[in-house]
């Protein structure tokens, strides 16, 4: 009896164990740090990603009758809800299907921005942003300067869900930043949660640049915030620096500012130390002040993106870093970022630079 | 009475069936199996059971509309325009100075004394046509080659000599190259090099004017027959259909996109039969006769303004080189170049029809040449001694407000200037 007992428990903790493994599998690879700053004062409530993105487009709308949304499917509210609500409440000439083309929505975007209205589209995953790459860097990025300032496609906001998901594979996991962040003209923006989701978004949409909104999808539902009421706007080419220390300098952007927060949290737990943590926030152009401060200040760098490492974005502080802070490096500037390969599907976790690749990269750091 | 409204509904849509199965030359024998319509999503069509693919072929070839023949007579006169004096005044002496510009700009980018030209030989008619019958504040998208339409609109000789030359006085402050002009006070909006990404802007542009309340303007997007082969081109046509843009999609076909002939640009029907196939309503025009085009494009914006786009396609010849940098004798016969400068030259139609009104003669004619030729020689002179714009501008636009990162640069590049001025050409440029 007993044994028997014991055999059926070993089959249910085999069983446990394995729907456990699945499970872990497709779990996130990072544990959420909500903003417990708010940017202003008033009422809150609570909102996931996704939805403080909606709301800043509803007080877009609301705000401005020139505005329009468009791209594939946000008239029922788009793949990932951002839209919801959106058309009924403004009409079908605000909020409205194209059809499904990006070099077209880009172009189109241009158009309404050329002719004065706010345009705000959405390109369904920036994977699917390269049909649209022409129109947005030889058109929008280039439209002011080339016309000597007479016309301009500063209107024009770009929305787009980037990141890694979990399972996204090769085109539904990419982070194109470092693309754009070699074009002069565009702003490029990515935000870490709800919070900073709505005030960046409406600053892009107010700012007279063209902006590309890179989204990481998989906060849309995972990240919730006290989110204020009330219109606010954060600002662009800033970055936040979110956790002070003397050891070294993390800087990431995204999702990927929360593996850097755990790690500055284990740094301080196992190794004790304390670690700069900065949202870069902006990509292009960005905060080298509030980066190459913290850099003088701690003397050690570690960058992590998601992205591959050769041309990402990750090479251009670096450089810039190396040069302006070259007397106060203590040890080489890190880079921990995906691998020089397409974006895998079944080999997400050893992909993506997760907190245990960062801290063994940050604990070599500090002991260089 | 619910029933006879029933029925005669029925009716009137069997009758519409019928009809457009007639207009079509796909000849589907529906009626053999009752003719019933598909429930489909995708297409509302009628089944048949015999199986026929459809090939170029298939249907009649679009014809080409014209209002004159190559004397500058009226074919039919119910189609005469009957445009008033000064206005065809105004469209002659456009084309007349274009030509006169063109040539002496080509010239002088031979000699070296501007980087690049590209003339309007042969479409001349399609600037004016098109010009006379749109609105001064029609916003216009053009690719390169309708210079026409810019000097009809008002732009001076002065603003785009001062263009090409990239002097101070250019509003686009020397930064793009020569005959890429743009102009906010007429609506034109400045031309860029890729090719056709002007035309999903253009549908863009016009949506936001349909959105405007009482909106009274339409967009004119003008191509050659060599863009409409961009994924742009497809995706603006689409777009212009599905979201009922006012946007009238002005297709110029020359027959060449540098050196490739239209026979390896694509094998349907032209440009034109693109239209009915993604729901736009098209026509195709000579582009030699600017009579016929003004009578398209005119009827074009009653229909855009009622947020039906238009396709237009003009048909006419590149009678000059693709640019200053081709040489188009090396890909197509001296002849045939000749041919559609002397017997179907646009000018010459317009001019022949105004002698006919007697609105012209020898005398106006010799006297418009010469007025034509000597303000563009005394601009280029002009421009040539304006200096060019001061080198921070290199720097200026990129953004509204110029970044840190910008502001740096500047700096740099100041810091050398001041050490190694000598081996810059600063004499050329303003200064502070």
């Amino acid at each position: 009896m007993a044994s028997w007992l014991t055999r059926k428990s070993i089959i249910v903790g085999k069983l446990t164990k394995y729907v456990n493994d699945c499970t872990k599998r497709l779990s996130s690879h990072f544990i959420y740090y909500p903003d417990n700053e708010k940017p202003v004062a008033g009422e809150t409530i609570k909102m996931n990603m996704m939805q403080a993105i909606n709301n800043a487009m509803d007080i877009t709308l609301r705000d401005d009758p020139t505005a329009v949304l468009f791209g594939e499917d946000v008239a029922f509210g788009g793949v990932f809800r951002c839209a919801l609500g959106l058309q009924d409440k403004y009409g079908k000439d605000r909020v409205f299907n194209t059809p499904l083309c990006e070099q077209g929505i880009a172009g189109f975007g241009i158009g309404l921005a050329t002719a004065g209205a706010t345009a705000i589209a959405e390109i369904q995953f920036a994977d699917y942003i390269f049909p649209a790459f022409d129109q947005l860097v030889n058109e929008a990025a280039k439209a002011r300067y080339r016309s000597g300032g007479q016309f301009d496609a500063g209107a024009l906001t770009v929305r787009t869900p980037c990141g890694a998901v979990g399972h996204g594979g090769l085109y539904h996991s990419q982070s194109p930043e470092a693309y754009f962040a070699h074009t002069p003209g565009l702003r490029v923006v990515m935000p870490r949660g709800p919070i900073t989701a709505k005030g960046l978004l409406l600053s892009c949409i107010r700012e007279r640049d063209p902006c590309i909104f890179l989204e990481p999808k998989i906060l849309y539902r995972s990240a919730a915030e006290e989110v204020p009421v009330e219109d606010y706007t954060l600002p662009l080419g800033k970055a936040q620096v979110l956790r002070e220390g003397d050891a070294a300098t993390l800087i990431a952007w995204g999702t990927q500012v929360h593996v850097l927060l755990e790690v500055a949290q284990m740094a301080e737990e196992k190794l004790g130390v304390k670690c700069d943590v900065i949202d870069l926030m902006s990509i292009l152009p960005w905060d080298e002040e509030t980066v190459c401060n913290s850099v003088k200040k701690t003397g050690r760098c570690l960058i992590a993106h998601e992205a591959p490492l050769t041309s990402g974005f990750g090479a251009e502080l670096a450089a810039t870093i190396q040069e302006e802070c070259f007397l106060h490096l203590e040890a080489p500037i890190t880079r921990v970022t995906g691998w020089d390969t397409p974006f895998p599907h079944v080999f997400e976790p050893f992909y993506l630079p997760d907190k245990w690749r960062c801290y063994s990269a940050l604990s070599k750091l500090i002991e260089y | 009475m619910a029933l006879r409204i029933g029925v005669s509904f029925v009716r009137l849509n069997s009758l519409r069936h019928a009809a457009r199965l007639l207009s079509t030359h796909t000849r589907p024998e529906v009626f053999n199996n009752g003719g019933s319509i598909s429930d489909f999503p995708g297409a509302r069509a009628p089944y048949v059971t015999e199986m026929k693919f459809l090939n170029e072929n298939s249907y009649d070839l679009i014809p080409i509309y014209r209002v004159m023949d190559k004397n500058g007579d009226i074919i039919d006169s119910r189609e005469d325009p009957n445009i008033d004096k000064d206005t065809l005044l105004h469209m002659y002496k456009t084309m007349v100075q274009l030509s006169q510009m063109d040539k002496i700009l080509y010239e002088s980018q031979r000699q070296g004394r501007i980087s690049f030209y590209m003339t309007n030989y042969g479409e001349e008619g399609i600037h004016v046509g098109s010009a006379s019958a749109l609105s001064h504040r029609d916003l216009v998208f053009a690719q390169y080659r309708e210079v026409g339409v810019f000097l009809y609109r008002g732009m001076t000789i002065t603003e785009l000599v001062n263009q090409c030359y990239g002097n101070y006085e250019d509003p686009g402050k020397g930064r793009q190259m020569p005959v890429h002009y743009g102009s906010k006070q007429h609506n034109i909006v400045t031309i860029s090099s890729p090719l056709a990404t002007q035309m999903p802007q253009a549908v863009g542009a016009a949506y936001a004017l349909k959105r405007v309340p009482n909106n009274d303007r339409c967009v004119i997007c003008y191509f050659g027959d060599g863009a409409a082969s961009e994924g742009d081109a497809h995706a603006a046509f689409n777009f212009a259909a599905t979201l009922d843009c006012p946007v009238i999609m002005m297709c110029r076909n020359n027959g060449y996109a540098i050196s490739t002939p239209t026979s390896e640009q694509y094998r349907g029907d032209g440009v034109a039969s693109r239209g009915p196939a993604l729901g736009i309503r098209t026509v195709r025009v000579d582009g030699t006769d600017a009579l016929a085009v003004h009578n398209a494009v005119r009827r074009a914006r009653e229909l855009a303004l009622d947020n039906k786009p238009v396709l237009i396609e003009a048909m006419s010849y590149r009678v000059g080189h693709h640019s200053t940098s081709d040489d188009s004798t090396a890909y197509r016969p001296v002849e045939e170049i000749q041919k559609w400068t002397k017997e179907e030259s646009p000018i010459q139609k317009l001019r022949l029809y105004l002698e006919r009104k007697g609105f012209w003669d020898a005398d106006a004619e010799k006297q418009c040449v010469k007025e034509a030729r000597d303000t563009v020689v005394r601009t280029m002179q002009e421009a040539e001694k304006k200096k060019r714009p001061h080198w921070k501008e290199m720097l200026e636009d990129v953004y509204y407000d110029m970044p840190p990162s910008l502001q740096k640069q500047m700096n740099q590049m100041e810091k050398h200037l001041e050490k190694h001025s000598e081996h810059y050409p600063l004499s050329q440029y303003q200064h502070e």
